[in-house]
């Protein structure tokens, strides 16, 4: 299979299953779209026909060149992976090596948008216990296996709300990590209200990655992110993050912002961070119920769609003059990225993956909690609900029938398994409008990596 | 002349034979937390490629 577009002044051909990508010149644009068409004396003549201004050397000389690539496997590649992909998902079976941390079901916010219901998952506020922490984490070590390294994101509601039991667990999982030969990443992700300097030391020594929720301009922040009594946390937070990214000295960092209905037109949102002084930024389309008033239209999506365009042009633009910034979904790293196993075998929700509610219940993961029906089990008698796993762990993007003539599901591995159960009312369905701006994430991104690439020869 | 430039990528076919040692990052976590995108993900492996 192959994909093939017009996109940041290149013709761009993706070959699916090698993952191959090619830059092409206008006669080999207009030749691969016929190849598996027509014969050669006839695709040569027909693009004569088309070009008569070109010798039949010239184009011979295209065909022979798609030629090479295919009998090199980069062009045409058939999918061999289909009849190995229950495999190779099988690998993460029986193994946990990432847990999403609910440690307080309680925010100091009150954004309207948010998929956790302010918090709360629809169920009472909560914060995680010491002890619960402590066991969850063993939970995860007894099932990690052979896996090293082992991801714990602090998660809310607002988890600074519950900042000293952050802080225990982290201890203890410093206590015993070199003991078990395991290496924990450890993530926080904070509206930044109660963000102090202790908070920002300690983030900077332990935390692998932090994720701030920022949305941009102020005006479009302040209409979701307000607190208890309504006001706007822009000007409170601003200052707060902006201290904590400076003495971060180049850890990771996400600022992460969210999009709605209100700013289809986002990419202003990036441009304010930026002027803030932010350069890892994550900007990610609202998860709601169908219907609310943040939901993004079908009026929408050639907004979005644009701005996703405009947004490679300006990362190119800044590139060039010296001022780089990353946005989490167009850091494709087309040497050095995934394996077909992960490509298949999608995000480990459910199976490698789970949530831990702040009592101690197991969910496939964050966006699951407060779904009575896809609960796993606890941490401290596992998994039990094996037909919830089960079902999660025959996802995989050969499982999904949407998918199979995607040309982008190796990028996705058949996208998040919550949003096709909130969009479908099954894991294994698709998240329609999702997928499109998926797809031209992915050809903004590929785009951006070949020009990045021009720019690097010159 | 050359019609066709081809960017250098990882061959997916050919991690097929030796990928999945599974110590990469999982895909949303500590990120978007909303949408599966795995193509953005490291390889952990330095045997596997």
């Amino acid at each position: 299979m192959i994909h093939q577009y017009r996109l940041m002044g290149y013709n761009i051909v993706l070959d699916v299953c090698s993952g191959s990508v090619h830059a092409v010149d206008d006669v080999a644009y207009d030749m691969i779209s016929l190849f598996e068409s027509l014969g050669r004396d006839e695709l040569i003549a027909k693009i004569s026909s088309d070009r008569p201004d070109l010798p039949l050397s010239e184009l011979e000389e295209c065909y022979d060149q798609i030629c090479e690539l295919r009998d090199a496997g980069l062009l045409f590649a058939d999918d061999s992976f289909e009849p190995q992909a229950g495999l190779l998902k099988q690998k993460t079976a029986g193994v946990v090596k990432a847990l999403c941390l609910h440690i307080a079901h309680t925010c100091n916010l009150n954004c309207s948008y948010c998929f956790a219901s302010q918090g709360k998952y629809n169920g009472e506020r909560a914060v995680m216990s010491f002890e619960t922490g402590k066991r969850a984490l063993d939970f995860l070590i007894e099932n990690s296996g052979s896996r090293r390294n082992l991801e714990v994101d602090f998660f809310g509601g607002e988890p600074l709300m519950n900042f000293d039991v952050v802080k225990q667990l982290v201890a203890y999982a410093r206590s015993i990590e070199k003991e078990k030969n395991k290496n924990f990443r450890f993530t926080l992700t904070t509206n930044g209200v109660l963000i102090d300097d202790d908070v920002i030391d300690f983030a900077n020594r332990e935390m692998s990655n932090v994720v701030l929720s920022l949305d941009g301009r102020k005006e479009i922040h302040d209409r979701y992110r307000v607190d208890l009594a309504g006001n706007g946390s822009w000007e409170k937070i601003v200052p707060k993050f902006q201290k904590l990214v400076e003495a971060r000295g180049g850890k990771n960092y996400y600022m992460r912002g969210t999009f709605t209905h209100a700013n289809p037109d986002f990419l202003k949102d990036i441009e304010k961070m930026l002027e803030l002084g932010f350069t890892e930024l994550s900007m990610e389309p609202v998860v709601c119920a169908p219907g609310d008033a943040e939901e993004l239209t079908r009026e929408d999506l050639p907004i979005v769609l644009e701005q996703y365009e405009k947004l490679a042009e300006l990362m190119l633009c800044r590139d060039r003059e010296g001022k780089p910034f990353t946005f989490y979904h167009y850091m494709l790293d087309l040497e050095d990225g995934p394996c077909i196993y992960k490509r298949i075998s999608g995000c480990g929700s459910g199976t490698e993956y789970m949530a831990v509610t702040p009592w101690g219940d197991l969910y496939p993961c964050h966006q699951f909690v407060g779904e009575e029906k896809f609960k796993l089990g606890d941490i401290w008698n596992g998994v039990t609900n094996t037909e919830i796993q089960d079902e999660f762990a025959s996802c995989n993007v050969y499982a999904r029938p949407d998918c199979r003539d995607c040309w982008a599901k190796l990028y996705c591995s058949g996208g998040c398994a919550a949003n096709a159960y909130h969009a479908t009312g099954s894991v294994k369905g698709v998240y329609g409008y999702g997928c499109e701006l998926f797809r031209k994430r992915m050809e903004c991104a590929i785009a951006l990596a070949v020009a990045r690439s021009s720019d690097q020869e010159q | 002349m050359k019609h066709i430039k081809t960017i250098k990528t990882r061959n997916l076919c050919a991690s097929a034979k030796n990928g999945g040692c599974g110590e990469c990052q999982t895909s949303c976590q500590s990120a978007c937390k909303t949408s599966c995108g795995i193509a953005n993900q490291q390889c952990e492996s330095k045997n596997s490629k």
